[in-house]
């Protein structure tokens, strides 16, 4: 922009914009955003319904958005196709040796799933769902983890009524308080009786890449 | 000059051929020639040719002969490339500084290629003044240099049940330390003006993933910063070209990448990825969330699975890394018994808050099996703990923050191996 100032100034004019106001900051820097410059990106949503737009949909029109343009790599039933993201199922595996962490699971806020899908799914299509169509996929995630029935209709009105089941299972972190070992006086001598033992090779796996093996990344 | 010169490849089989011939005329001729190493008795062709001149590559590239120092990437661990992850060589540098382009990458919707005169950063929510600011205001601000390591929280996160990556670029590579050049993000709040009930910040990122974090508005003020430098050229496009957000400490999912757009709030927004993401699930199904700060940490780089030892017993050299999210790194000890007895690492080079810090113990090797670790203890006192006193706590499903002691295996012939040891 710089080497052309004049067409910088055409586009800011054709774009409507005022010549723009130096900021009233200590260093002068910057423009003020306005209103709609804002608007057009401030898409957040909170737990507390802030940032929640105008709008609703039902689960039988999010079945069909959700069959058109998530069930191909999500699945059907949010079960996942391949080694795509779970969206339903695994109630009661937090505790389990493979714990299945989904919507209906883990996910502690609805809100959640409204920001995430209308900024960042379908994958490769972000923001490009309307705000019924969100809430209508939101409606249907629900339904897809048994928490409301096939008639539920999400707007913004009722969207603080649906609270999911893993809510209260989050704390912040006490790793400090509660793993206070790491403060001990490290050993330096015979801190163990015998020879060291191998107790486990990750050549046994054999999983380093070009081997095809289990685990997951989130 | 020659075509033929211009071609390292080519000139570096003509010498190979050469040379085994010339091994071979030595051995007939016997004690009629000169006795040695055929790399000091014969010339090579770099010595008595011309190289290639200054043009060649105005973007400087690494020797041909380190074409295998790359990041790598585990296809099995992601459904798709564009939301995943490759590993920094670790087991390749040394010093403090991560090359620019070994820098391990992580994003969740590809690499986004924002045009510079199209990027705009906005400041919005509970301030005086919303602005919007383009990357040649951001270049008006007092701008300050740092150091910092940038680790992603799932580092070593394959290994909570064992021993299952034999190279330390897959147990450790998702980390990396460099310098930016950016503008302290108290200095950019100031200018909008932050109001008191301004709380917490949201920090958003352009790319396809809209990544988004909560950052308590403490931390905005402390030590974070709007980078658009990394080891003083412009951030790569896989780091966040043309700016992103440094969050010094803190894990790296939190320094979002090709930055936006920054909102002040009363309260954290608990998206994607401080929810579903980057939460810790313990043994009893509860959850700790917002877990940022990255505990202290070491590895022992060298030997290791994917750099053994070639030379036999004799003089020998281990070196690793060490860091902190809480501080500087005042110690770092080394066992080569598998933590029965440990001497203190010699650390060189500079100590930065917050930065990778380099050690080195250097020792004669007896040729026996060593079962090598390291173990770091910072500024504030915190010392690394081993991997079953975390599983102890923790259990081994909670994927994020295993700073755990890592051991090598190192046998006979100096090969080394992922393992656990009692
Ligand atoms: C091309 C495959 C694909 C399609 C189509 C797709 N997704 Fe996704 N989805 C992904 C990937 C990949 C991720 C993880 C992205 C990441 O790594 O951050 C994901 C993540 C999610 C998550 C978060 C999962 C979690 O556990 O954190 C939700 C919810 C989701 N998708 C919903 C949807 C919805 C709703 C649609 C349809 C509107 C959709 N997706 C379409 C691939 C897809």
């Amino acid at each position: 922009m710089s080497r052309f100032p004049e067409l910088g100034l055409i586009l800011a004019l054709a774009a409507g914009l005022q010549a723009a106001p130096a900021s009233a900051g200590p260093l002068g820097l910057g423009r003020p955003a306005t209103p709609d410059e804002i608007a057009a990106w401030d898409i957040d949503v909170r737990p507390d319904g802030v940032g929640l737009p105008e709008g609703r949909g039902g689960v039988a029109e999010g079945e069909e958005l959700y069959s058109d343009n998530c069930a191909v790599c999500h699945g059907d039933f949010g079960e996942a196709v391949g080694r795509w993201p779970v969206l339903a199922g695994g109630q009661g595996t937090l505790t389990a040796d493979r714990p299945i962490k989904t919507i209906g699971s883990y996910w502690p806020y609805l809100s959640t799933v409204y920001d995430y899908v209308h900024r960042a799914m379908p994958f490769g299509a972000a923001q490009s769902l309307s705000n019924d169509e969100v809430y209508a996929i939101t409606a249907y995630l629900l339904y897809l983890n048994d928490l409301v029935d096939e008639d539920f209709v999400l707007s913004r009105e009722n969207f603080l009524s649906v609270r999911l089941p893993n809510e209260p299972n989050f704390k912040d972190d006490d790793r400090l308080q509660t793993e206070t070992f790491v403060f001990d006086e490290p050993c330096m001598k015979d801190c163990k009786p015998g020879e060291p033992t191998i107790t486990m090779r990750a050549a046994v796996l054999d999983v380093t890449p070009e081997g095809d093996g289990e685990g997951s990344l989130e | 000059m020659s075509d033929e010169s211009r071609q390292p490849k080519a000139s570096r089989r003509a010498f190979l051929t050469g040379s085994l011939a010339a091994g071979g005329a030595l051995a007939a001729v016997g004690a009629a020639r000169a006795a040695g190493d055929p790399a000091i008795l014969e010339l090579p062709d770099w010595t008595t040719t011309l190289g290639e001149g200054v043009d060649a590559n105005p973007y400087g590239m690494p020797s041909e002969y380190e074409a295998h120092v790359v990041r790598r990437n585990v296809p099995w661990l992601t459904a798709d490339p564009v939301s995943s992850v490759n590993f920094t060589p670790l087991h390749e540098l040394d010093g403090i500084i991560t090359p620019n382009g070994l820098c391990f990458e992580r994003h969740h919707g590809g690499v986004a290629q924002v045009d510079p005169a199209q990027w705009r950063l906005m400041i919005h929510g509970l301030v005086e003044t919303p602005l919007v600011f383009t990357l040649e205001d951001l270049k008006r601000f007092p701008r300050v240099n740092k150091v910092y390591f940038l680790e992603c929280a799932a580092n070593s996160g394959m290994e909570w049940r064992g021993a299952q990556l034999n190279g330390v670029q897959f147990t450790h590579g998702m980390i990396h330390n460099v310098m930016y050049t950016g503008v302290p993000l108290r200095t950019i709040l100031e200018e909008c003006g932050l109001k008191p009930a301004g709380k917490w910040m949201l920090a958003e990122g352009a790319d396809a993933a809209a990544m988004t974090r909560s950052i308590p508005i403490e931390k905005a003020l402390d030590d974070c910063m709007v980078a658009f430098k990394m080891n003083g050229e412009a951030l790569r496009p896989e780091q966040g070209y043309p700016a992103r957000l440094v969050v010094p400490g803190w894990e790296g999912n939190m320094w979002v990448k090709w930055l936006r757009r920054l909102e002040i709030g009363d309260k954290p927004w608990h998206h994607r990825e401080e929810t579903s993401k980057y939460t810790d699930l313990l043994p009893d199904g509860t959850a700790r969330r917002f877990t940022w700060e990255m505990d202290a940490k070491s590895v022992i780089t060298s030997p290791s699975p994917q750099a053994p030892i070639t030379h036999g017993k004799g003089r020998t050299v281990i070196t690793g890394i060490a860091w902190s999210g809480r501080g500087t790194i005042r110690r770092v000890d080394v066992s080569l018994d598998g933590g029965r007895n440990w001497l203190p690492a010699r650390l060189d080079g500079p100590s930065f808050d917050k930065s990778i810090h380099r050690f080195y113990h250097e020792f004669d090797w007896d040729g026996r099996p060593l079962y090598l670790q390291s173990r770091a203890i910072d500024s504030t006192g915190y010392v690394q703990p081993t991997k079953d006193a975390l599983r102890s706590v923790r259990g081994v499903n909670s994927i994020y923050h295993n700073n755990g002691i890592q051991t090598w295996y190192v046998n006979e012939n100096g090969e080394a191996e992922n393992v656990e040891v009692s």
